[in-house]
Order: C-alpha cells, then structure tokens, then sequence
C-alpha cells in the first residue's frame, strides 16, 4: 500500500462539486451552504440547490469562513466582510509580487 | 509526550472565569489567525491556542484537565494517570475529527476517546485537508511527490489515536497554484463497512527564483543591454522548456512586456510567458566607458526630462 501511486482528480475553475460534497468536505450543513451562497461569499454555478456547482476557490472560501466563524463567532454578514478585505488584501499583494517588490517589506 | 499547560498557552489563571477565557482566546485568535496573520509560526501557535481554548471552554474537559493538578510543568514528560477518565463521561465535543488531526498527542491521549458515542452506526469517513507545496517544474513535467500525514483514527478501543501515514501522489502535468487533488477514500475511514472521506491536497508552489506565477501565466524579468533596447536584437531567454532566442523589438524601454504565447504552465490553452523587459545601464568604471557614455551625452541630443518640462 505504501508504494502505490495515487491519482487524484483535480479541481480548479471548472464548476464540478456538489453542494453536498461541499458541504461535507467544511464538516457543515447543506443549510449553512446556503447561507454563505445568500450572502455572497460563494460562485456557485447552477441555479436550483440540486444543480449548484462549486469550484476549488469556493472550497477554500467555504472553508476559511468556517475557521472564522469559529474563532470569533462571527455572523454571516462579519464573515463575509472579513473575506471580502482578504480577497482585496492577496490581489495587492499577488499584484506587489508580480512587480518585483515585497509585501513585507 | 509532552505536558501540555492549557492554562499558561492562554496566559489566563488557572481560576479564570469562562468568559476570561473566551477574551484571552479572541485576543490571541486575532494575533495568531493563519487567515489574518502574517507571522511565520502563527498556524503551529494557532492550533495550540485552539487546544488550549477547546479543552478550556468546555466544563467537563476542564474539569478532567483540573484533575491532573497542577504539578506538571509545560514540556515536561507527560503520561496520562493509569485511572485517567474514570469518573468522567465526555459527551461529543464540538472538535470534530478533522480539527483532532490539529491536536497534540496530549490531547489525543487525554481526550481521545471522546467521540466514542458518536461513532456507533454507519456513517461515511470524514473528508480530510492538507496542503502541498511542489515546485513549479512539477506543472511542466509532472511529478510522484511523497507527502507524509497525521491522521486521526479510531484504535480498537474506539479511542481517537494520530497515526502517520505516507501516500505516493501523481502530480498531473498542468496543475496550477491554489487548485485541489481530490483523492477519493483517503481521508477518515468510514465506520461500520461505510466508505471512507476523500482527501483534499491544496496545491501551492515554491516562490520560483526566476518566474512569477498568475493563474497559468508566468512573467519573467528580462534584463536588457541599452544597446539590445534601443537597435532591436535577438536575445536568449530562459523558459521553464528551456533557452529560447527572442527578438527584443527596436526602441524598447524597461517595463515593456513581450508575451510568448503557450510558454506558460501547459494545459488546454497553455497559458503564456511575459517577458518584462528590464534595461540594465552599464558600469562607467573603466576610462574606455567612460568615454562612451561622454560621446552618447556629445553626439545624442537626449534629454530624459523633457516631459517634465525642465
């Protein structure tokens, strides 16, 4: 077993987890999906709940919200805001790094 | 394993009120959150503070914790009193197994069996998180990484143990930072013959000495002679496939981006390589240079200020 070579399927941009397989994959509620789709935080594809699909970027969102929920006990609306200036903050710093310079500097 | 001072991690007293341990809690959460933080070691102090917090916050585990006493000194060669738990009963915590992947073996050994409860009956194996970082040949070529995993697991007595397990993962030629290897059945196994979690691997690079990563494009900063910039000539260039020759165009000043289209991280469209050029000045450190650059300023009627109007 120890020498077997796993192969995975990647997910990236492409739309292909379930809500339920999103849900399970943050240890959550398919309601609380929901919750975070209602408020924005997620880019589901698909409209009805059935045909909602969810790609790698909303995994780590889903799952970032629900460490910062955690940890303060924060609402939705908090969270959504937090995750928000995250976003912008990584864009300026990915964008500092791109011209050569240091975020930390 | 070593003694764990929950008490000391959150800098509270040990007669400390629930609500002093929420503040004290919050307050490092806010310092130490690998969300929000900066600091190199934040996500190793975070999960301590998080231990600390979860065996604190909870009445009945601080009331176990209580009972080892205050005798042990934080490091200090730690294991559990042979009646340990008698007398306690842990209903199911609010730390799922996925967070117990995060505790320390003193917390694994103290509350380990706390699930116990919960895992009578079928159910589905957790999914499982953890991240990998490759370096960026590893999307050109390919590549079998070894990673090595704590994982929780319930033992034959149906206390949760961490195990180490090593898995062999075929890196896919093409794959991009931030995107995910979900590998089916390797993550919590299931209870009572129902399948096993998946494990998710976020896929990160190693800074690259020479190339910036964006999505599938790659910039490069290409330094140029002024001579290369100014007549137009034909350059190499390294790429991650290797050294290509580039004709820089006539006239070209620093910061002008040359794209060489499918030089990026291969996939369906590949995705492209940036060029920024970066127009280097010689060093006027001989006679010989010297006098070049005082021809230049004689025969080049070239002010750099003019847009500046001086």
């Amino acid at each position: 077993m120890e020498h077997e070579i796993l192969t995975g399927n990647i997910i990236g941009n492409e739309c292909v987890l379930t809500v339920e397989e999103l849900a399970r994959a943050c240890c959550a509620e398919v309601s609380w999906i929901a919750e975070l789709i209602d408020m924005g935080i997620l880019a589901q594809q698909g409209e009805d709940q059935s045909g909602w699909r969810f790609c790698a970027a909303d995994l780590t969102s889903a799952r970032r919200a629900a460490r910062l929920q955690r940890a303060f006990e924060a609402n939705t609306e908090a969270v959504a805001v937090m995750l928000d200036l995250m976003t912008e903050i990584k864009r300026l710093r990915d964008r500092l790094k791109r011209m050569g310079l240091d975020p930390d500097e | 394993m070593e003694y764990k001072d929950y008490y000391k991690i959150l800098g509270v007293e040990r007669t400390a009120t629930a609500d002093e341990i929420k503040k004290a809690y919050r307050k490092l959460a806010r310092t130490y959150h690998p969300d929000v933080s900066k600091q190199a070691n934040a996500e190793a102090r975070f999960k301590e503070i998080g231990e600390a917090y979860e065996v604190l916050q909870d009445t009945e585990k601080r009331a176990a914790y209580d009972q080892l006493g205050n005798r042990w000194q934080a490091g200090q060669e730690f294991t559990p009193p042979p009646d340990w738990g008698a007398g306690f009963e842990f209903t199911q915590g609010r730390a799922s197994t996925t967070e117990a992947a995060d505790f320390s073996d003193f917390f694994s050994s103290l509350f380990g069996n706390f699930s116990r409860q919960a895992t009578a009956g079928r159910f589905r194996g957790e999914d499982h998180h953890a991240k990998i970082v490759i370096p960026l040949e590893d999307a050109f070529q390919g590549a079998t990484r070894t990673i090595t995993l704590r994982a929780p697991e319930l033992d034959a007595q149906g206390r949760v143990v961490l195990r180490e397990h090593t898995l062999n993962v075929r890196i896919p030629k093409g794959i991009r930072d931030g995107q995910l290897i979900r590998l089916a059945g390797q993550g919590a196994p299931g209870a009572g013959g129902a399948p096993g979690g998946d494990l998710y691997l976020e896929v990160h690079f190693d800074p690259h000495a020479l190339y910036r990563v964006e999505g599938h494009d790659l910039s490069l900063t290409l330094p140029l002679a002024p001579w290369e910039a100014a007549l137009g000539e034909t350059v190499k260039a390294p790429t991650p496939t290797g050294v290509v020759e580039v004709k820089i165009p006539a006239g070209s000043q620093s910061g002008r981006k040359l794209r060489l289209k499918g030089r990026g991280i291969p996939g369906e469209p590949p995705g492209d390589l940036y060029l920024v050029l970066d127009v280097v000045v010689p060093a006027a450190d001989t006679e010989r240079a010297q006098q070049l650059y005082r021809t230049m300023a004689q025969e080049l009627a070239f002010n750099p200020r003019r847009a500046l109007g001086v």
